[in-house]
């Protein structure tokens, strides 16, 4: 394989090519998860998304999760790619393929996937609103910082 | 001397992408989080995770030379 199975780029990512990095013939499923930028949250009209995010150790992350799957789930492959920069409506901003010999695995596995990201990769989200501007403060989208400080939830 | 990377909030309240330290070794991350708090007037680290050189550390890890710190706030990829 030539290209990394965990990587963060910058143009648009290709759902296919991701796709094919997990593809075997062992593999009798393959799940996506593909994440895209959402125009409203909570009420509020997204424009466009920055992603920033601290490359070398979001990859180094990335990969961690990779072997916590290898770990769990021994027969499963995993491939994710992460875009990072400016970022529309409706772009693809990760997509997460795992293929395994039986669907349960896949499915699992690529949730499990996601749910560690938005906990222990760096990367962070700010939102571009009509109004303003807001770095997103977890995961869980509950904790917002206006230039950096914590505020209390709206 | 030590490299601290900021990101996301921090990094618009600092005006800086990253900060040289000389003579700054042999503190903890808290110790280093207390200066800057001071110097820069940064609002809070309460809820920032901290990286050396790439993997989380707590906030008792001893700072060497040539560390480079990232001050992590909470992450919202995906």
């Amino acid at each position: 394989m030539t290209e990394s199975l965990f990587r963060i780029v910058q143009d648009p990512i290709s759902v296919e090519e991701v796709t094919n990095q997990v593809s075997r013939k062992e593999a009798g499923a393959i799940t996506l998860f593909i994440g895209t930028v959402r125009e409203f949250t909570k009420g509020k009209k997204t424009l466009s998304l920055e992603y920033q995010a601290y490359e070398p150790m979001a990859v180094k992350m990335l990969n961690q999760i990779g072997e916590e799957i290898k770990n769990r789930w021994p027969d499963a492959w995993v491939a994710i790619t992460h875009r990072i920069g400016k970022l529309e409506i409706s772009d693809v901003a990760v997509v997460i393929a795992v293929s395994s010999p039986h669907r349960k695995t896949a499915y699992r596995a690529n949730e499990y996937a996601i749910e560690r990201i938005k906990q222990i990769v760096p990367i962070w989200k700010k939102e571009f609103w009509e109004n303003g501007t807001m770095w997103i403060g977890d995961q869980l989208e509950i904790t917002e910082y206006p230039e950096g400080k914590p505020v209390m939830e709206e | 001397m030590i490299t601290v990377l900021f990101f996301a909030g921090i990094r618009e309240e600092m005006g800086l992408d990253e900060l040289k330290i000389v003579e700054k070794n042999d503190m903890t991350v808290h110790q280093l989080k207390q200066y800057l708090q001071n110097k820069y007037n940064l609002s809070s680290f309460s809820q920032v995770m901290t990286a050396i050189n790439e993997s989380f550390v707590t906030d008792e890890e001893v700072i060497k030379d040539q560390d480079i710190i990232a001050f992590i706030p909470p992450v919202s990829g995906g």
